[in-house]
């Protein structure tokens, strides 16, 4: 069967109604906005992950591809954000397959709210869509109950309020593409710095109707400063009470060994020491 | 000595539950009282042979939102004037920033109170003693803090002295309280404490013994107090803006501020 598992439904609440609670999902606390300007539309991203006060991950990704004309942002649980633009993705290539045409923002917005709608809120994915398809450049906000709007520049996330402060003041019309990347930069940097749900880095996407251009990283302006202490243990520090070495052709009887070099070895390198 | 007790303190973040629905007009309504707020930040103490470093970022919070960059959470108790002339104690309060201004002033005035009638500084063991029964005079209605106490004791040594929001008191080597203290904590034990952590040229397996942990010096504690405060930034999000630190030696006391990240 197709769709969501509902089989532990009734387990769930009669738990939670001798007091155990939901079990705490990976928020993307986020600030997240988008603008319309001559030729094109920009949308931009922090990179903060919450759980809680707890940053989950602080440079994950939250522009996601629908299709190589149109992305989205997104805000709120970050699974189903990422769950349900995957979705939307995949069904958008099936229908422009079908179709033999270039997909539609329209239409990318109209299958999330109607998606979004019948789950009646409990996917909690707030997103701004933006993308060029043969009608023009566009731009919307979809929100997890499955309303839209859309508008010039918009905002979502917990630092919405900062970053809407930023449009309000310095928006206007017929922006270059300079000027509405910078644009959106303050404004996701203001939800960095004054929102305490977004933070890290911006990411910038830019869309026009001849290409997209992703700035992954496009301002760095909380990189870690150096440790002031080394703190790499002598060895022998853990004690070991027995050693067993298993070598590489001992494991190749039970499973494939197979050693990977180079760039696609590592896929985004996670900051760590040394 | 009882533990120090964990008290949860009210968060204003976003949690799941199942909301009641919404009675219908005319049913009885609950109104609630909340005298308290979680303003975030964390604090950390520690002592060495002749000195005790204190320490706390100045962001104080509430919900997602900063309300500044620079409220301290280090007070100097007694001395002259109000820059506090050779104050000798230091008190650190994290959690309920209003509960924690107001316990600093009670207790600037006891330290104050103290010279006047005796003629002579309050010791660091009488004042933390002193601190306690004022925490827990207000067992029923507390002071929504973990404070941290240090200074210098009558031999000459470093002392901290850290508390639960009721009372319960102990001293210590070091310290860590409020939103970051689950971070840094466990990151004391083993850089101070040197908590499993073997002597590399003991023997193997079960024979492998502790490493045992001598007082640091100056510079060795104020670099992992920085690197504390700097990984916490990185990982909470209620901790940031500057770290405020007083270094209390048998001549003084000593402030430094450095800023911390912004984001």
């Amino acid at each position: 069967m197709p769709g969501f598992d509902f089989s532990n439904h009734n387990r769930n609440i009669a738990l939670h109604a001798r007091g155990v609670p939901l079990p705490k999902a990976t928020s993307t606390g986020t600030t997240i906005v988008g603008a319309l300007y001559n030729g094109g539309v920009v949308i931009a991203a922090d990179t903060r992950a919450t759980s809680g006060p707890i940053v989950a991950d602080k440079n994950c990704e939250k522009l996601h591809y629908i299709s190589p004309q149109i992305w989205c942002a997104g805000a709120g649980t970050a699974a189903d954000t990422e769950f349900t633009t995957a979705l939307i993705s995949s069904n958008l290539e099936l229908h422009a397959l079908s179709t033999g045409r270039k997909p539609r923002v329209v239409t990318v917005m109209t299958m999330l709210k109607q998606h979004l709608f019948r789950y009646q809120g409990h996917i909690g994915a707030y997103l701004v869509v933006a993308g060029c398809d043969p009608t023009g450049s566009h731009l919307f906000t979809v929100h997890a109950h499955g309303s839209t709007d859309k508008l010039p520049y918009v905002t979502m996330g917990s630092g919405s309020l900062a970053a809407m402060s930023v449009f309000e003041t310095q928006w206007k019309r017929d922006m270059t593409r300079d000027e509405a990347v910078k644009l959106c930069a303050d404004a996701i940097q203001a939800g960095i710095f004054n929102d305490l749900g977004s933070g890290s880095n911006v990411d910038v996407c830019v869309i026009t109707p001849e290409k997209t251009e992703l700035m992954r990283n496009y301002i760095t302006p909380n990189q870690r400063e150096k440790k002031m202490r080394d703190y790499k243990f002598a060895r022998g520090t853990t004690a070991v009470l027995n050693e067993k070495i298993i070598t590489k052709e001992e494991i190749s009887k039970y499973v494939v060994v197979e050693d990977v070099t180079g760039e696609q070895a590592v896929g985004e390198k996670m900051e760590v020491d040394q | 000595m009882a533990s120090i007790s964990s008290f949860a303190m009210p968060s204003e973040a976003p949690t799941y539950s199942f909301a009641a629905a919404q009675s219908a007009s005319g049913q009885p309504r609950q109104h609630g009282f909340y005298p308290y707020t979680d303003n975030g930040g964390s604090t950390l103490g520690i002592s060495g042979d002749s000195f005790t470093i204190l320490a706390g970022d100045t962001r104080s919070t509430s919900g997602y939102n900063i309300n500044t960059r620079y409220a301290p959470k280090l007070f100097k108790l007694g001395g002259s004037g109000p820059n506090h002339e050779g104050s000798k104690i230091v008190l650190s309060v994290v959690g309920f920033a209003a509960d924690g201004n107001a316990l600093q002033e009670r207790l600037d005035t006891i330290v104050k109170m103290y010279k006047y009638q005796h003629g002579k500084d309050i010791s660091v063991h009488a004042c933390a003693q002193r601190l306690s029964h004022i925490l827990y005079n207000k067992r029923f209605f507390p002071y929504y803090v973990h404070a941290i106490l240090g200074g210098i004791d009558e031999e000459g040594k470093g002392a901290l002295y850290s508390y639960d929001p009721v009372g319960s008191y102990e001293r210590e080597q070091c310290r860590a309280a409020g939103a970051a203290a689950s971070l840094i904590m466990p990151f004391l034990d083993n850089q101070v404490n040197l908590k499993n952590q073997y002597d590399p040229n003991s023997g193997p397996g079960l024979e492998k013994v502790q490493r045992v942990p001598k007082p640091l010096d100056r510079t060795t504690v104020e670099e992992i107090v920085r690197d504390a405060f700097t990984s916490a930034v990185e990982r909470h999000i209620e901790v940031g803006d500057g770290l405020q630190m007083m270094i209390i030696t048998k001549d003084g006391i000593e402030e430094v501020y450095t800023p911390l990240k912004q984001d």
